[in-house]
C-alpha cells in the first residue's frame, strides 16, 4: 500500500431495515476506513438489540442534501395541496406500513 | 398488554409497536431438556463443559480489558460484543457443567470461587495482549479452533451441548471475520504494520499446539481436537496469505490448561475476576 496514511477516518452514514417489507431508515453514522469496514462497524453498533435485517452505509460525503435556504421554494408549495393525497381509498388492516 | 418484566415484553413477537429497539429476542435453550441423556457419562459431560465454559470465559475477559483501550471508539462495541457473545457462552456451559457435576454448583460458583489450578482454559485464552495486533492475532487462532469445535459440537448427543454449539457457531463465525479483517489489513498494510503484524503472530503461535494435544475427556466425549487441525490449517493459511504474512513453523510449548497447569497471568486474571464475589460473599444489589 502507498500513499498518504490518513490519520481520521471517513464518515459513513447507515441505513437499517428493521424487517422484510419496510425501508432503510437512516439510524445514525460512524467512521471506517473503507465500506466493509463499515459494514462491520453498523452491525456492531445499530443491530445489537435486533434492530435490523439489512444494512445500508454510504460515504457521507457522496450524500447531496438539500440546502436549509431552499426549505421555502423546496418545500413549503406542497404546504397547501391537500388533494394529493389519495384520501379516499379505504386501506386494509393487513396493510400497516403505507 | 402487559408484562411482569422489561426481558418478558422484549421477547414478545407481537408487540413491535412499544419498542425503539429491537424485538423478537430468543432464549437458544427454549425447549431443551436438561437431563443427561443415556450413553452420556456426566463426570465427563461435566468436565467438558467445564473446558468450554473457561475458554470462553478466560477470553471474555481478556476482551473486556481493551474496552476504553481500542483504538477506535467503533471497535472498542465490537470487541465488546464479542466478549459478550463468549461471556453468554461461558455462562451456558458453567450451568451445564453445574447441572452435570449434581453438587449444586451453579454459574456463579464456578466462575467465582474456583482457584487456578481448578481452571480448564486452554493458556491460548489467558495470554495478555501486549498491543492491538496481538489481540486480533490471538482472536483469529481462537475463533478459528472455536468455530471448527463448535460446529462438532452442535452434533453432541447432549442436546444442550448441541444448542450451544448451534448458537455459538453464528457468533463465533462473526469473531473469526472480524480478527481476520484486521488480520489481513495490518498485514497487507504499511511496512511498519506489517512488521508489527507478523511479530503478533510469531509471539502467539507457540501457544496454538496445545489446542490440538487432546485430553482424555475430549476423546471420550468424541471431540479430539486434532480432528480439526486440517480445517484449522487450512483457514490459518488462507488468512496469512491473503495478509502477505509468514506462517510460523512449530507451535507448542511446554504446559496444559487442560489439566490446571496455568501461566502465571492467570492469576492476576483471577484476582480481578473474582474479587468482588469473594469479598462481599453472597452481595446483591
Amino acid at each position: 500500500m502507498t500513499g498518504e496514511i490518513k490519520h481520521e477516518w471517513p464518515l459513513f452514514e447507515v441505513f437499517v431495515r428493521a424487517k422484510r417489507g419496510l425501508n432503510h431508515v437512516h439510524v445514525g453514522s460512524l467512521r471506517a476506513a473503507d465500506p466493509q469496514m463499515a459494514l462491520h462497524h453498523a452491525r456492531d453498533l445499530y443491530t445489537r438489540r435486533n434492530e435490523g435485517v439489512s444494512i445500508w452505509v454510504v460515504r457521507s460525503d457522496d450524500v447531496t442534501a438539500s440546502e436549509p435556504d431552499d426549505k421555502a421554494m423546496f418545500f413549503e408549495p406542497s404546504g397547501d395541496k391537500v388533494y394529493r393525497h389519495p384520501t379516499y381509498y379505504a386501506i386494509p388492516d393487513s396493510v400497516p406500513h403505507i | 398488554m402487559s408484562f411482569d418484566d422489561a426481558y418478558g415484553a422484549l421477547t414478545d413477537h407481537d408487540d413491535d409497536a412499544r419498542w425503539a429497539y429491537g424485538t423478537g429476542f430468543t432464549d437458544p435453550l427454549a425447549g431443551v431438556p436438561t437431563e443427561v441423556p443415556a450413553g452420556v457419562d456426566a463426570a465427563d459431560l461435566a468436565a467438558y463443559c467445564l473446558m468450554l465454559g473457561d475458554d470462553a470465559l478466560i477470553m471474555s475477559h481478556r476482551l473486556q480489558q481493551w474496552v476504553t483501550r481500542a483504538p477506535e471508539l467503533e471497535d472498542e462495541v465490537a470487541i465488546a460484543n464479542i466478549a459478550l457473545d463468549l461471556l453468554g457462552q461461558a455462562r451456558l456451559l458453567l450451568t451445564r457443567a453445574g447441572e452435570a457435576e449434581g453438587e449444586g454448583r451453579d454459574e456463579d460458583a464456578l466462575a467465582y470461587l474456583r482457584d487456578a489450578t481448578e481452571f480448564r482454559n486452554v493458556r491460548l485464552a489467558e495470554r495478555s495482549d501486549p498491543d492491538f495486533a496481538h489481540l486480533v492475532a490471538r482472536l483469529l487462532v481462537f475463533a478459528t479452533w472455536r468455530l471448527a469445535l463448535l460446529d462438532r459440537l452442535a452434533g453432541s448427543p447432549d442436546p444442550v451441548l448441541a444448542a450451544i454449539g448451534a448458537k455459538g457457531a453464528k457468533e463465533v463465525t462473526y469473531h473469526r471475520e472480524y480478527a481476520a479483517g484486521w488480520v489481513v489489513r495490518l498485514g497487507d498494510g504499511t511496512d511498519l504494520s506489517r512488521q508489527r503484524m507478523q511479530a503478533a503472530v510469531d509471539a502467539v503461535w507457540p501457544l496454538t499446539g496445545e489446542l490440538f494435544r487432546p485430553h482424555e475427556v475430549e476423546q471420550r466425549m468424541d471431540m479430539d481436537p486434532s480432528a480439526w487441525r486440517a480445517e484449522f490449517d487450512a483457514v490459518m493459511t488462507e488468512v496469512l496469505t491473503v495478509a502477505t504474512l509468514r506462517r510460523p513453523v512449530g507451535g507448542d510449548v511446554a504446559g496444559y490448561g487442560r489439566d490446571g497447569e496455568h501461566t502465571d497471568e492467570m492469576a492476576a486474571i483471577l484476582a480481578e475476576l473474582q474479587n468482588l464475589k469473594r469479598s462481599v460473599p453472597g452481595g446483591v444489589w
